[in-house]
């Protein structure tokens, strides 16, 4: 039988056969099935999965006229910044990044942020913020978000003024922790709404919350509570980008909109993030490196699927390192890359990416 | 989808407005005059954009730039941009340039 080389979660080549493709695809999508109690792939989408996997061809794509729509996070971080976002650290002012982002890489929109990326360090450097934004206004075409995190960890100590949830609850100290979250996701909603409103005042497009829940459910409600005033209060498109496929239960209580935050999967916090007024939503399905890619993509697939399946806003899945099927390495392999972001369109329907 | 090579830019607009991919090709080409299928062909949308005067990909003397090239699509597509808003309020314009 012949030998097809893929590559594992990690990136690394391995050699299997067309029927071992076939049967991690499957595993994968019915992984995706049992964590969210969603339903499993199609027999001609795993059909469309194995050919691609099987597929010799170095580099795949959607077909002509499928063509989707790309947002940004991180900003120019990939230009700029150092391995910590795979960038190669080029000698290039923002607007220069960007500038190129928009004519060389023809992305269909863009984000101004900055290397930092959290919100707390990012509200002190505001007003230099606001001014490229403006500069940035002027000189290009794309729609242009101002991007940062909530990054409620910072808001904890030794980094901020509240008690660290992750000191507290290995002392058994649960509704200490549990106040401090509350206090804290409250101060972090107060940064969130005041910086996008610096942004609003400089005439960005959008803002985009990125790396949303990365500290858990207290987190993800400051975020949505932070969307909900911005979106009720002004016409600024939000974007909300997760962090991780499952909202962690740090607090365990947190609601939003009568739903319970802690354990959610991508297709329940859509609708919580559609409820709170957002403009698009980006769901992350985590990469495990010690699958193959096959299993990794169709368990992303079967999740993504299952959002845009209901969703009423454009969906843009995270298709980066370590997650969406992508290898978890610091570099990308292109030809896992365009197999795992064709998937996402063509059988996750995926809005853009 | 190409960004401002094609009509990327353009359907990513609409998708700030909340909608998913297909209402917003199908809003785009309908204001462009064109099918969906047209609006990722960088060879068509190349001249396209020329004659509209919304900006090229490629560094062409005399096309609009920038917000001059915002302005004239904000009216193609009948949707107010907040930097084009920005642009009228701090000149005393009460419309942009028409297409």
């Amino acid at each position: 039988m012949a030998v097809i080389k893929t590559r594992m979660g990690d990136g690394s080549t391995v050699e299997m056969t067309r029927d071992e493709i076939r049967a991690d695809v499957i595993q994968g999508s019915e992984a995706a099935a049992k964590k969210g109690k969603i339903p499993t792939l199609e027999e001609n989408e795993y059909d469309y999965l194995v050919d691609m996997f099987c597929s010799p061809s170095r580099i795949w794509g959607v077909e002509r006229g499928h063509e989707a729509i790309m947002s940004k996070d991180g900003s120019v971080n990939t230009l700029c910044s150092s391995r910590l976002s795979s960038g190669i650290a080029a000698p290039l002012g923002r607007e220069a990044a960007i500038r190129l982002f928009e004519s060389a890489f023809a992305f269909d929109s863009m984000e101004v942020g900055h290397l930092d990326y959290s919100v707390k360090p990012c509200k002190f450097i505001a007003t230099v913020e606001q001014e490229h934004m403006e500069l940035l206004q002027h000189i290009t075409i794309l729609p242009l978000f101002y991007g940062f995190m909530p990054n409620l960890g910072l808001y904890y100590r030794p980094d901020g003024q509240f008690p660290n949830p992750s000191d507290l609850l290995p002392l058994g100290k649960l509704d200490e922790a549990r106040k401090s979250q509350e206090e804290a996701l409250e101060a972090c909603r107060q940064d969130v709404v005041w910086l996008s409103k610096q942004m609003i005042d400089v005439s960005a497009d959008g803002v985009n919350y990125d790396t949303v829940a990365s500290t858990g459910d207290a987190e993800f409600l400051a975020t949505l509570r932070a969307c909900e005033h911005i979106s009720g209060a002004t016409d600024m498109a939000v974007e909300i980008g997760m962090a991780a496929e499952m909202v962690l239960g740090f607090h365990g209580e947190l609601e939003y909109d009568g739903k319970r935050l802690a354990g959610m999967w991508p297709h329940q916090q859509m609708k919580v993030v559609e409820k709170a007024g957002a403009s698009i939503f980006g769901p992350v399905v985590n990469t495990n490196s010690r699958k193959s890619c096959a299993w990794n993509v169709a368990r992303a697939v079967t999740f993504v699927k299952a959002c845009t399946a209901e969703a009423t806003i454009p969906i843009h899945p995270n298709v980066g390192n370590g997650v969406g099927g992508v290898p978890m390495f610091e570099v990308s392999p292109i030809d896992m890359v365009t197999r795992a972001s064709a998937a996402m369109i063509e059988i996750g329907k995926a809005d853009g990416l | 989808m190409g960004g401002i090579k094609t009509a990327g830019d353009l359907v990513a607009r609409m998708q700030l407005k909340k909608m998913r991919l297909n209402e917003a090709k199908a809003y785009v080409a309908d204001k462009l005059g064109v099918s969906t299928f047209d609006l990722s062909d960088s060879t068509l949308m190349r001249t396209l954009r020329e004659e509209l005067d919304i900006g090229t990909v490629t560094a062409v003397p005399g096309i609009a730039k920038g917000l001059e090239a915002k302005a004239r699509i904000a009216d193609l597509l009948d949707i107010k941009f907040n930097c084009v808003e920005r642009l009228k309020a701090k000149t005393g314009l009460t419309e942009a340039v028409k297409v």
